[in-house]
């Protein structure tokens, strides 16, 4: 049986506006460069690339044809793209490499959210009959769904604030953070609600960001890294979008994908969670036990490049079974609203 | 590794109109969908995997259409993928469905690719000044039809050759119940005589712009074999990109597209295209893509393949029927249209064509473009095993 891994994952810095163009090439250049510095690779060593992006977010069609223009794609390239998380362009490379027909692929993502008003853009992932003419925005949406957990029991706002100050503190370590903080959940509590119930530290900062994973039959990935993250299960799920039709405090699509994957006896897991309660969500269907750590990055409250986030969570998990680390971790990715689509990634060390 | 094999169970599609005010979105896609299903003889829980393509979302004004489309997909619960490869989107999404199966992540898998053009005006969705870019302008035709004078120019190609194809085509859509220009009564000279939109294309020299669906059904090799009367074969797949604009780039024969014709045959085992080819469906917007195409993915030598158009080869009957659906020349629900192309090519294979179907055939291919004729997805099927 074929195996993939992850050999490489870099990312560009994560920052509330760019000045480069919504077409992801400025962000892209320097952070493909530094993947292919990182895992000693070069262009022509890519079998396959494939790419996430969305032209809502840009503002205009066909954005992932400009971005293209970052790789320098000609002789023609074999390439494809999924107007989605890039983690799911990396389940398409992983597909792709199980094919058998190619050996390596480069996956990227990108967003440029600061270009519009992204509570309102996201807006119009709704049904466009009876939902989207309301403008429901992604705020109000999650704020709702906090307010279900909250109220049922399953949530406090203090389980949140814990959620926030943890993740805000570990993102202290990361370089690549936008939003960082040594705080206490004590402290974030008397803070003001922004959208009740929801604070500051709950909703994930709007963030323009890129960011790029190589992926290697695993025998080949042996020669370019030392300690490949083995991908030992990958799935993902969709929940129907009918918001009054599901129990917005679970999340059937991420339990599901979890128990598929075989996350079992995960020591660290970079969960995919925009806003602070989602994580509670995400760790209670995933099973995790109590001693598994949990975005040591610091997770999507601290940056949350669209298009690239899922990916950036997969890419973060990968990187600690490569530098020696963990043994065995796993890495969520969301898509849609209140948690409609998610995808689990499960990788070892050999 | 040696892959699994793939083939295609059944196929099915909506009509096609400028307007399905009749439909919503869902019902527009569930209209193929369920076509496909009850071609593939398959029920939802045979599904393991849902796949679905599109071109631009501005297109409908909706993010991500495949979020709230979940239900009709019937994909909740179930893995569901989008694709977006600008107008290629139906044939590379064709191509990502065969490699969950090749792959052997799933047993079958329903894609389906749609656009509903009649909730905005696709011209004018493209025809924006993003920066650094060279604007597109008056939508597609603008923008292909120097490649077009370029191409008469370079194969010295008599100038009617752009008219014979859409009569042909026009002509065969006429045999397609489903097809959304159905125009039996077309003449060369009423093809001759209509509004010239873009210095050389005339107007009956376009496609429409449509609103409709195409879904299909694929599945593993024990699939195929129940399929009753025989499954389409997937014997070979191919994808390549380059970028839209660059000093000394071939927008009129790309390398993109020769080197992805190159990487179909050689999978597929082909040698010599228009000898062991029995049928193709081209992705041909604007009648002289035909001849253009031709010779990109090899059935002509470069500056020959009006040839085959003016002689009749590519005619329902002729040695190379090209599009005898009618093609995009009579439907073109722009992210559907690469779908329904590999669609169609099955459809050849397994003998289901109705009134266009092709006497005899055994290998069909289906061919998708997309952005500047810069993307390109193909696909080789067969009625035999590969």
């Amino acid at each position: 049986m074929t195996s993939v891994a992850v050999v490489g994952f870099t990312q560009a810095p994560n920052v509330r506006e760019t000045q480069g163009t919504t077409n992801g090439v400025e962000m892209l250049v320097p952070t493909l460069a530094e993947a292919f510095q990182q895992t000693g690779l070069s262009p022509s060593d890519i079998g396959f690339w494939c790419s996430g992006s969305s032209d809502y977010l840009a503002g205009r069609a066909f954005t992932f044809i400009s971005a293209i223009d970052a790789i320098g794609a000609f002789p023609p390239i074999n390439e494809s793209h999924v107007e989605m998380d890039a983690a799911w362009a990396l389940y398409e490379a992983w597909v792709k490499i199980l094919t058998g027909e190619v050996d390596t692929a480069l996956v990227y993502g990108f967003g440029k959210s600061s270009a519009g008003t992204l509570r309102r853009v996201l807006s119009l992932q709704l049904d466009p009959y009876v939902v989207a003419p309301l403008w429901p925005d992604s705020i109000s949406i999650a704020g709702i769904q906090a307010r279900m957990g909250m109220e049922s029991g399953r949530w406090s706002e203090q389980a949140m604030a814990e959620v926030a100050a943890r993740s805000l503190t570990d993102a202290a370590a990361n370089p690549s953070a936008q939003r960082r903080e040594a705080v206490t959940a004590a402290e974030l509590l008397d803070r003001p609600v922004v959208a009740d119930p929801l604070r500051a530290h709950d909703i994930a900062p709007i963030t323009d960001g890129a960011s790029v994973v190589i992926l290697a039959r695993t025998e080949r990935a042996r020669e370019i890294v030392e300690r490949p993250a083995v991908i030992t299960g990958f799935e993902h799920r969709v929940d129907s979008p009918s918001l009054g039709g599901r129990d917005l405090t679970r999340s059937e699509s991420t339990r599901a994908a979890g128990r598929a994957a075989g996350g079992d006896g995960v020591e660290l897991a970079e969960l995919h969670a925009p806003f602070s309660h989602q994580e509670l969500i995400l760790a209670g269907e995933l099973g995790l036990a109590d001693g598994v750590r949990i975005n040591p990055s610091g997770g999507a409250l601290a940056a949350n490049a669209l298009f690239s986030g899922g990916l950036t969570r997969i890419g973060e998990a990968a990187m600690r079974i490569i530098d020696g680390t963990a043994g065995k971790v796993l890495a969520h990715a969301t898509s849609g609203p209140a948690l409609q689509q998610n995808l689990v990634a499960v990788m070892e060390g050999e | 590794m040696s892959k699994q094999r793939a083939a295609v169970l059944g196929t099915g599609q909506t009509h096609h109109k400028a307007k399905r005010t009749d439909v919503s979105m869902p019902g527009l896609i569930r209209e193929a969908v369920d076509r496909a299903m009850a071609d593939a003889q398959v029920d939802w829980p045979d599904i393991d995997a849902v796949v679905l393509g599109k071109a631009p979302d501005l297109f409908e004004g909706v993010m991500m259409p495949e979020l709230f489309l979940a239900d009709a997909l019937g994909a909740s619960g179930k893995p569901l993928l989008r694709v977006h490869t600008a107008g290629s989107v139906g044939g590379s999404t064709s191509l990502v469905a065969a490699s969950l199966v090749t792959s052997g992540v799933h047993r079958r898998v329903l894609t389906v690719a749609f656009e509903k053009q009649s909730e905005s005006n696709a011209m004018w969705a493209l025809s924006i000044a993003p920066p650094f870019s060279m604007p597109v302008g008056a939508g597609a035709g603008g923008y292909f039809a120097p490649h077009v004078r370029a191409y008469i120019r370079r194969a010295e190609a008599p100038e009617h050759i752009g008219a014979l194809v859409a009569v042909k085509d026009r002509r065969n859509g006429a045999l397609n119940p489903y097809a959304h220009l159905r125009q039996p009564e077309i003449t060369f000279e009423s093809v001759q005589a209509s509004q010239v939109l873009w210095d050389p294309i005339r107007y009956d020299e376009t496609c429409p712009s449509s609103d409709g669906a195409c879904a299909m059904v694929l599945g593993d090799e024990a699939a195929g074999d129940a399929v009753p009367g025989g499954a389409a074969w997937i014997h070979a797949t191919a994808m390549r990109t380059e970028p839209t604009t660059f000093a000394g780039r071939d927008q009129v024969n790309p390398q993109s597209g020769k080197d992805a014709a190159a990487a179909l045959w050689r999978d597929g085992g082909i040698t010599d295209p228009f000898a062991e080819i029995d049928v193709a469906e081209l992705y041909v917007p604007f009648s002289w893509f035909e001849p253009m195409w031709l010779e990109n993915m090899g059935f002509a030598e470069e500056g020959t393949g009006w040839k085959l158009t003016e002689s009749g080869t590519t005619e329902l009957g002729g040695r190379l029927p090209i599009n005898p659906s009618g093609g995009v020349m009579c439907t073109n629900p722009i992210g559907a249209s690469g779908m329904l192309r590999c669609a169609e090519a099955a459809k050849q294979v397994m003998g289901r064509a109705g009134d266009y179907q092709v006497d005899g055939a055994r290998k069909a291919v289906g061919h998708a473009y997309g952005g500047g004729s810069q993307y390109f997805a193909m696909w080789l099927v067969g009625a035999d095993k590969p």
